[in-house]
Formats: structure tokens, C-alpha cells, sequence
């Protein structure tokens, strides 16, 4: 499904992203952890071409994304940044925004119907004729998240989705996330910085320390010492209630 | 790809019934607004010295014997020109400027931001000159002023869009740019006021006051034709405008070749100002408030907010001209200033009162 091979990455002659690799299959979902600053913004805006990388290449599908027009990159791959700006625009209207890479002259009643079944998946049919400029940090993420899933992607690609939401939103997005990728065989690729949460919802992680994967694979990779190795603390790990939890000990 | 239509149609809810009627809500916004418009027209074609009925104008313009012989004549030459130069000017700046606002990502754009009117108004200010001076006696064409304040405002234009090219120049750097060289061509043009005489200083100022009645046949085919095609474009591009509102990045991820958009979006809008300006002289404010009052109605889609802001910026130009005229009857104030002191309180009162739902 997506394979990354030799991605580099270069800032103004500094080097970001060097030499990465990692591989995902269908309907999985895959957790990018690492410090600050340490490039999974980057990274994830380089797979997506926000950003272009020095070298290296994305294969999506056998396809690789680096050689294909915009337009069809938007087609397979679905972005949901940090950040989505508010304007007035209703929320049934910001999430058929997510239907721009396939409409030529103007949306069509399948457009509509695409976007009216989102809305009703993911239960958000009295947000939708509110306007977006009006809402909370949740709900707008959700509007953000429902926009990438009317693009109809093979790939998700999620900026730090919980990081400004409480907890019952952090679950709803993350259920939301797994639940598309388990039913439509979308594969997923989060930043996230809550490494418990990432647990509870990731198959695969990537670790990246100094601009290069550290560690790549299952749950196998969360380890005590691979945690203290990439973020630089002392760290147990136990069960609570059935859930694997990281915890600080210093 | 239809991984995510497997439910019923019925099962989808009761959404889209409200959502139409929500659509049909702003289309019916448009739609009086057009009726407005027609109506200010018609209106505004009986405002003057000559004495002409609504009745007697509609005859004349279906083509049906007039009772007075010279209102067939007043009518096509004098103020059809004026109230037709008043709608496509008034699309014009209002269409540029909604869209400015947009790619510019700065509520404050309008098709002054990029320095076309100064860069015109310096442009018209040099052609003046070395019209009553014989600088350039091979130059002196009629529509010299004209073509000269156009051509300043297509180099002002392309100096910024050079710079956001090269430099990959984000919004605000472009809007200082605009106000950078704005700046500059006022001066510029200062000091060419500073050496004019007595005669020449009149013209060059009264040039500045933007004026409907300096519309003839010729020039309105002209700004039309480039209002036209300007209008089209920006309405295929609702899309992507809309896709840039929610920010660079999310455009991206949708294949918005977001620069592309941006670049082009600013020259389509430097034209049809630069057209408008050159011809009619500066027409302030309308090109600010028109997209912000047309906001206020129909909220942020661009599907629904470029033809309204179109509309709106009819309107209010005809309106404007209007009053220009009705004033102090039988002179004719400069449209410029009425725009900017009709513009401004209705703009105070929109944004005190807040939106309308």
C-alpha cells in the first residue's frame, strides 16, 4: 500500500529527514512517534508533497506520488493538518470541499450524497448546516477529518489530530480513524505526542530520532529502551485494565 | 471508488432538504439583488436635465418612436454609457476585490492593494504632462491617458508578481510590497504636481476623481470584454478560493496548485481594475465594502459570495452615481466621492450589527 524508500529531506542545507524508510499495508494504521522538531510535521508533509523531498520516493499503490500530478495526489492521499482555518462556511460545505480533486466544473449530486454519507457515519448531522467559524477546536477537527474522508483516499495522513482536544474527542477521532481504515482498507499515518494513545490505536510505529527512523514495526518496538533512546526519559511499561501504558519513572 | 456509499439513500437522514433550502435561500439573495440592480438602472437612466419619463425611456430603449426627438440621443449616448460603465465597473473592483481578499488572505484586500490606482493615477499624471508639454509628439494619441495609466498599473502589478514568483513572497509580504510601491508612486507623482502649472494641476486632479461620465461606447466594450472574462474565470475558480480559505496547507492536500491560483488570481484581478481605473479615474471603497457587505448576506462560499459581491458592486456604483447627480443637481459630483461617503457608514453599520443569518 504505501512504501517509503530513502526519503531525504533537506531545510535551507540542513538536513531534516534522512534516509527514510518504513512500509504500511492496507487498513492499518501507523503512529510516527518522536521528540519535537524532530521532523514528523515534516515527514508527513513530504509524503503528502506539501513539502518536496531532495530524494527518495513514496510508493502508493505501485505508483510513486513524487511523479504524479497534484490533483492526483489528492485523489489517494487525504491530509488533515493541525491546522484548518475557520471561514463562514457551513459544515455540510467545509467537508464537500473534500470532493475538490475529483469535480471538474462544480459538485454533483454524488458529491452531495459521498458527503451527506460522512456526515451521517460519523454522526455529524446537527453540525452540518452550522457554519464552521462558530465552532469548538473538537468540532472543527471532526469537520477537518470528515473532509479528508470525502476525498475518498487510499492514505490518511493526520497532523497531530488529538492534540488540541479533550479526551472524549481524542477517542472519537482516533475511533473514527481505525473504524475507516479496518472497513475500507484505508491505511493511516498519525504524528501523535501521547504515546499511550498511540498504543491504544496504532498497529505499526515509527520511531524517529535525529531526522532517521530509529525503529520501525509492531507493538514489539515499544520498549522501555527505546523510548528512553528517542525522547531521552526513563520510562516503565505495565497494563492497566488490559490497556499497555507508558509511564515516566524519573 | 464507492467504498463509502454502501447505506440506503433513506437512511441518510432528513440533511438535504435543509441543506437545499439553505442553498435556495442565497440564490434568492442573488436573485432580488439582479431585480435591484435592473431597477436602479432603469431609475437612474431618468435622473438628469432632460426630463424623461421612465415610460418614455423604456420606448426608447425597445426601440419604439419617441415622443421627444433628442431622447433617443440622450438616452444611447449619454445615459445608458454612464449607468452601464457604472454595473461594469462596479463588478469590476467588487469581483477583484473579493477575490484579493481571498488569495491575499487579508480582509483589508482590495484591487488597490497591489498600488493600481497610485501606479495609474502617476501614469495618467506623466501622459498629461507630456501632452501640454510635447515630450513625446509621436505619443500624443487620443486615449493617451488612458493607455498610460494602464501600462503603470500592468508594471506596478508585475513588479509584485515578479516578487512573489522569485521569492516565493507569502501574502503579507505581497501586501507590504503593494503598499511599499504605492508609496513611491505617490511620491513619484507628487513631484510631477510640484512641476505642473496652473492649468495642468486641475486636469491631472480632477483625473483621480473617478468620473461615469467619461464612459463612451468604445471604452465600455472594452472594460466589459475584460470584466467578462475576469467573472468567468473567478467563478471556476470558486472551488479552489473556497479550498484556500481553509488554508494553504489544506489546499494543497485537496491539489490546489495553491501559488498557480494565487499568481494568476492577482493578475486576472490587476487587469480588470487596471481597466476600470484607467478609463473612469479612482473609484475608492467599493472595491473594499462590496465584498464585505455581500459577506454579510451570504457568508464565505465563494460559489454564492462572487456573484453577490458582483451584484452588490453594481449596485452600489449606480447607486452612488445616483446621488452623485441628484446632489447638487445640475452638477454632477465625482462618483469617488460618493462612493467613499455611502461606502464607509454602511460598512461601519454592517460590521456593528453582525451578520445576517
Amino acid at each position: 500500500m504505501l512504501k517509503i524508500r530513502e526519503l531525504q529531506f533537506d531545510y535551507k542545507k540542513r538536513e531534516v529527514l534522512k534516509e527514510i524508510e518504513f512500509d504500511l499495508n492496507p487498513g492499518e494504521v501507523l503512529t510516527i512517534l518522536g521528540p519535537n522538531g524532530v521532523g514528523k510535521t515534516t515527514l508527513l508533509r513530504c509524503i503528502n508533497t506539501i513539502l518536496t523531498p531532495k530524494s527518495g520516493s513514496i510508493i502508493v499503490e505501485g505508483e510513486n506520488v513524487l511523479e504524479l500530478p497534484r490533483i492526483e495526489i489528492a485523489k489517494r492521499l487525504g491530509y488533515v493538518p493541525q491546522n484548518t482555518e475557520p471561514s463562514r462556511l457551513t459544515a455540510f460545505d467545509a467537508i464537500l470541499l473534500g470532493r475538490k480533486p475529483h469535480i471538474e466544473w462544480g459538485m454533483k449530486e454524488k458529491d452531495m450524497k459521498i458527503t451527506r454519507q460522512v456526515i451521517s457515519d460519523m454522526g455529524m448531522e446537527e453540525l452540518a448546516l452550522r457554519y464552521i467559524d462558530e465552532m469548538s477546536g473538537g468540532e472543527l477537527q471532526k469537520v477537518s477529518l470528515a473532509r479528508a474522508l470525502v476525498q475518498q483516499p487510499r492514505i490518511l495522513l493526520l497532523d497531530e489530530p488529538t492534540s488540541s482536544l479533550d479526551l472524549k474527542n481524542q477517542l472519537g477521532i482516533l475511533n473514527t480513524v481505525v473504524e475507516v481504515a479496518r472497513k475500507e482498507h484505508v491505511s493511516a499515518v498519525i504524528t501523535m505526542h501521547d504515546i499511550n494513545l498511540a498504543i491504544r490505536y496504532s498497529d505499526r510505529y515509527v520511531l524517529i530520532k535525529d531526522g532517521e527512523v530509529f525503529a520501525h514495526g509492531k507493538e514489539e518496538v515499544i520498549t522501555p529502551e527505546n523510548i528512553e533512546a528517542v525522547y531521552g526519559v526513563k520510562v516503565t511499561i505495565g497494563e492497566v485494565s488490559g490497556y499497555k501504558m507508558v509511564v515516566p519513572v524519573e | 471508488m464507492e467504498y463509502y456509499c454502501k447505506k440506503d439513500e433513506d437512511e441518510v437522514g432528513t440533511l438535504p432538504e435543509k441543506y437545499r433550502s439553505y442553498i435556495d435561500r442565497k440564490t434568492s439573495f442573488i436573485l432580488l439583488s439582479v431585480l435591484l440592480t435592473g431597477g436602479i438602472f432603469l431609475y437612474s437612466l431618468s435622473v438628469g436635465n432632460a426630463d424623461l419619463t421612465i415610460f418614455e425611456i423604456t420606448r426608447t430603449i425597445l426601440g419604439m418612436p419617441a415622443e421627444l426627438t433628442h431622447s433617443k440621443s440622450i438616452i444611447w449616448n449619454l445615459r445608458i454609457p454612464r449607468a452601464v460603465a457604472a454595473i461594469i465597473a462596479g463588478v469590476a473592483l467588487s469581483i477583484s476585490g473579493v477575490v484579493l481578499q481571498s488569495i491575499l488572505r487579508n480582509p483589508l484586500g482590495s484591487p488597490y492593494t497591489l498600488g493600481i490606482s497610485h501606479a495609474a493615477a502617476f501614469g495618467a499624471t506623466l501622459s498629461i504632462l507630456a501632452g501640454t508639454r510635447n515630450w513625446l509628439p509621436m505619443l500624443d494619441l487620443p486615449y493617451m491617458t488612458t493607455l498610460s495609466a494602464f501600462a503603470f498599473s500592468l508594471i506596478s502589478t508585475l513588479t509584485i508578481l515578479a516578487i512573489a514568483k522569485y521569492k516565493n513572497a507569502t501574502p503579507e509580504v505581497l501586501i507590504l510590497v503593494g503598499v511599499a510601491l504605492s508609496s513611491l508612486l505617490t511620491a513619484a507623482t507628487m513631484l510631477l504636481q510640484f512641476f505642473a502649472d496652473d492649468s495642468e494641476l486641475p486636469e491631472i486632479v480632477f483625473w483621480t476623481f473617478g468620473n461615469l461620465g467619461r464612459a463612451y461606447w468604445e471604452s465600455i466594450y472594452i472594460m466589459g470584454f475584460i470584466t467578462l472574462l475576469a467573472s468567468a474565470y473567478f467563478f471556476y475558480n470558486r472551488w479552489n478560493y473556497n479550498a484556500i480559505d481553509a488554508g494553504d496547507e489544506v489546499a494543497r492536500g485537496l491539489g490546489v496548485n495553491v501559488d498557480r491560483v494565487r499568481l494568476t488570481g492577482m493578475l486576472v484581478a490587476s487587469l480588470a481594475t487596471a481597466a476600470a481605473v484607467s478609463f473612469l479615474g479612482i473609484i475608492g471603497f467599493v472595491g473594499l465594502v462590496c465584498p464585505h457587505i455581500a459577506r454579510r448576506f451570504v457568508g464565505d462560499d465563494q460559489r454564492f459570495l462572487i456573484p453577490s459581491a458582483c451584484i452588490v458592486g453594481a449596485v452600489l456604483l449606480l447607486a452612488s452615481d445616483v446621488a452623485a447627480r441628484l446632489i447638487i443637481a445640475p452638477y454632477v459630483l465625482p462618483v469617488g466621492i460618493i462612493t467613499a461617503f455611502m461606502g464607509a457608514p454602511l460598512f461601519l453599520y454592517l460590521l456593528i450589527r453582525g451578520y445576517s443569518h
